[in-house]
């Protein structure tokens, strides 16, 4: 151990010196803000003064040659500052109007990012690491929302939808990706294999452990101690494939993508709410999984057609009634869109308040 | 697909080949495929980075395995990835990620950036994911030697690794007071003081399972608190909102009556909105601080001036009881003065204890509430009950009364008896 070791423990970075100028000075005194265009804000402070924000959206994954060019814009533009949002999208900031459009035109020609993803429009796929990065993941993340985009990216560019549209996608069903107004997720449809030759047996208990319904047993298996699992009692979550790789609960044969909506977690209106199941069985399809493109756009078509202002997708849904919802976007209501477990009565109709 | 395997034989698997995902080349939104194409001409392991996910591609199998790595003090923050692939892809035979701590709402001078951009090109592939769903900063594609070489050389520059594991998660939050007009407190500050406070609870997994705690100004929750995180702490106000009558006429001057009807007033959950004339009429002691009406109207309409915070707990995905929200454990506490960040950081201390004291292994916050009960674990941190952490009272009559029952809850007999259960005074009177 003769390198000297870096100290340990130092924490967040100190914000306040990399905040805009425009931002540090006017922090904690906003006034208001206006949409001054598609991907455009205008943040005006107590003081009068004003912040031009342009927002342009990123494929999140990035060489240091795309960090280069980011940091280029910013300098020439926006005295060396800049900002990513929640979901992934660059954010510019100038002080004065003329800079906006010089700005976006720099974005656009030398990033080729488009600029977008405020107010009621489709913001960036919240995405996950898939295929690229993770161990676990039956599908493909960032390949799927490059595809997804590439086809929503006029819903990016306008702000067209009674709110805004955050979307999200998980590549395998413990859903990094969590509630969204749109959620897209792996299903997977047998219990794991057990890969007993691969199987090193670093952490038996734990993998009984994890299981969340008890369906893994210990079980010695050609003379060395293993595991065995209960089928019927197995409901396909993976959660054991996280804690050993030898439990392959994913299948390139079978596994599908399923489709939730109306999630959303700001307090407005009726609160938060968790997404609810509106289409299963879609191919897993790279490299541009075409149909979970199409039942997207069926949802999001219906929803700007028949949503009022400021209702988000789950409002809507609750609004016009899931009997509605299932006949706007043609999909089809099944036995498996009704809850199951022990809170399920509470989502069943409990009263004769019907649509006829 | 079979297209790939044409001509393939005896080709040289490091050599970029990639047909399908080519595909994902065309098309208006920015790919990531043409991005680390053109970057692995400089970095020959981001070839065999794209080579494997084409194989995913094609056979719809992924090819990764996890494992854990540690930097010299510390117990996470390093995502391990091996391939199963190594004998094609070499580069990829430890190939990992690094969380790295952003800074508090994702802000970034050039200089920072370029800098943690640098140190990661210099010990690995360089890409970047900015940022991960954790709230983490994430590096990808470092070996052993690169992942511990590249941690050091990130901590001597200021930056220090993010959370994994068992601990303290990485804290994230909105962009709040730099730059949004309905922050209620210093989001940024307050992310930045709690990691650095708990810093050692977020290298060192020593709890029951994950605590990932997300900060938002105001009920709006740009940073997803409610629906994912532990323990979300949100920004919100006591006493009156601020009204702005000028700007209030002006808002009617230009969307029309109607519009404020339809889209304010029959919008507000509480109804305690009334139009009086031409002035706007917030009834505040129904307004539930939801934030609709503020969003609609936000140049006339703004929090009130008493702010503070509302901190929730237990949201998580559904492994393994199922989804769990957020609910109230504080309904209102300042969050400005010392004192009063010393009270938050008590209440966490409290909560931490009680959860890893009593929760099972790998029970999250909210599956343990979930198991005790709200009003026990409220009880086991020291907190009263308040009916705002409740959308109703219950409806299950079977209840034990600790204070009706006959001494024998728990075998303890520290209450009075009861009336009924008193010695009559003297036998005389019975009958
Ligand atoms: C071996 C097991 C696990 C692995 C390898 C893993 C990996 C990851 C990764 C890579 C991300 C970041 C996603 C991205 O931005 O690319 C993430 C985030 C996340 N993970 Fe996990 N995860 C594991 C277990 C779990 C479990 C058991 C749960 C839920 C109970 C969970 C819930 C989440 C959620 C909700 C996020 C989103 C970020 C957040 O809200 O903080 N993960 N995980
Ligand atoms: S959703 Fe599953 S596969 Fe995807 S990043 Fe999260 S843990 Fe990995
Ligand atoms: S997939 Fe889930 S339910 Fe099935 S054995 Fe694994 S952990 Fe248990
Ligand atoms: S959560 Fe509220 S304070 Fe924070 S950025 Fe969103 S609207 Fe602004
Ligand atoms: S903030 Fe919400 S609850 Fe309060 S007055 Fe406005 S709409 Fe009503």
């Amino acid at each position: 151990m003769s390198e000297k070791m870096a100290p340990r423990d130092q924490g967040v970075p100190d914000h306040s010196n990399l905040l805009h100028p425009g931002m540090a000075r006017n922090y904690g005194k906003w006034d208001y803000h206006e949409r001054v265009r598609p991907g455009v804000l205008r943040y005006v402070a107590e003081s009068g003064e004003s912040l031009y924000m342009v927002r342009a959206g990123s494929p999140r994954t990035m060489s240091p040659e795309t960090i280069e060019k980011i940091c280029d814009i910013a300098d020439r533009f926006c005295q060396g500052f800049l900002r990513f949002s929640m979901r992934t999208n660059v954010e510019f900031m100038v002080e004065e109007a003329e800079q906006v459009e010089p700005l976006i035109e720099a974005i656009k020609s030398e990033l080729g990012f488009p600029i977008g993803g405020t107010g009621p429009s489709i913001s960036n796929i919240a995405h996950t690491q898939g295929w690229l990065h993770c161990n676990l993941p039956g599908t493909d993340a960032a390949g799927a929302v490059k595809a997804l985009m590439d086809d929503l990216i006029e819903e990016f560019e306008n702000e067209r939808f009674p709110n805004r549209v955050k979307i999200a996608t998980s590549c395998c069903q413990i859903n990094c990706g969590r509630h969204a107004d749109i959620g897209i997720i792996v299903q997977h449809h047998h219990a794991p294999r057990i890969n007993y030759d691969n199987m090193k047996i670093c952490d038996l208990p734990k993998v009984v452990a994890i299981c969340p319904v008890a369906a893994i047993r210990p079980k010695v298996v050609g003379g060395t101690p293993s595991v065995e699992i209960v089928q019927e009692k197995c409901m396909y979550c993976g959660a054991c494939h996280g804690q050993c790789p030898s439990m392959e609960i994913r299948d390139a044969e079978t596994d599908t993508l399923s489709i939730w909506v109306g999630g959303k977690g700001a307090n407005t209106r009726g609160g938060p709410s968790l997404m609810k199941l509106a289409v299963w069985g879609l191919p897993n399809n790279p490299p541009r999984w075409p149909e979970v493109s199409d039942a997207v756009r069926k949802i999001l078509d219906a929803y700007k057609e028949g949503g009022k202002d400021w209702e988000r997708v789950g409002e809507w849904i609750e609004r016009i009634g899931w009997q509605r919802f299932f006949e706007k976007t043609g999909f089809t209501f099944t036995k498996y869109h009704i809850e199951d477990g022990p809170n399920a009565m509470w989502t069943y109709n409990r009263s004769t308040q019907v649509r006829i | 697909m079979s297209k790939k395997k044409e001509g393939e034989t005896g080709s040289d698997k490091t050599k970029l080949n990639t047909p399908l995902l080519d595909e994902l080349e065309s098309g208006p939104w920015p790919s990531f495929v043409t991005d680390l194409k053109n970057w692995s001409r400089k970095k020959p392991a981001v070839a065999q980075l794209l080579n494997q996910l084409e194989d995913s591609y094609e056979t719809k199998w992924n090819y990764w395995t996890g494992t854990v790595l540690n930097v010299t003090g510390y117990g996470g923050g390093i995502i391990a990835r091996l391939s199963e692939k190594a004998e094609e892809y070499p580069d990829l035979a430890e190939f990992h990620t690094i969380r790295v701590l952003p800074p508090a709402g994702f802000v970034y001078s050039t200089e920072r950036l370029r800098n943690l951009s640098g140190i990661c090109e210099r010990h690995g592939a360089g890409i970047l994911q900015l940022h991960g769903l954790t709230g983490d900063i994430l590096a990808l594609g470092f070996d052993n030697k690169g992942s511990r070489a590249a941690s050091e050389d990130l901590m001597a520059n200021g930056w220090d690794l993010g959370g994994s594991g068992a601990a303290l998660r990485s804290l994230q939050c909105c962009v709040g007071q730099a730059r949004c007009e309905m922050a209620c407190f210093d989001t940024m500050k307050t992310t930045r003081f709690i990691t650095n406070h708990y810093i050692s609870f977020l290298h060192r997994p020593e709890f029951m399972y994950k605590f990932k705690i997300k900060i938002s100004g105001c009920g709006n929750d740009c940073s997803n608190a409610m629906i994912s995180s532990d323990m979300p702490i949100m920004g919100t106000w006591r006493g009156a909102m601020q009204i702005d009558q000028a700007r209030v006429a002006e808002f009617i001057d230009e969307k029309g009556v109607e519009y404020l009807i339809d889209n304010v007033i029959t919008r507000c959950p509480t109804r305690c909105i009334s139009l009086k004339g031409n002035e706007l009429v917030v009834d505040n002691d129904d307004c539930v601080r939801c934030m609709h009406c503020i969003n609609v109207m936000h140049k006339a309409l703004k929090p009130g001036k008493e702010r503070g915070v509302t901190i929730c707990l237990g949201a998580k995905r559904t492994l393994k009881i199922g989804d769990t929200m957020s609910s109230v454990i504080v309904p209102f506490m300042p969050l400005e003065t010392e004192e009063d960040f010393e009270k938050l950081t008590d209440l966490i201390d409290q909560i931490w204890e009680f959860w890893n004291d009593n929760a099972m292994d790998h029970e999250r916050i909210g599956e343990f509430i979930a198991r005790v009960g709200l009003g026990a674990f409220i009880e086991g941190i020291g907190r009263e009950p308040d009916p705002r952490m409740v959308s109703e009272t219950r409806t299950s009559p079977f209840i034990k009364f600790e204070e009706l029952a006959p001494g024998r809850l728990e075998g303890e007999q520290k209450q009075e008896p009861t009336v009924w259960q008193r010695e009559p005074e003297s036998s005389e009177s019975s009958p």
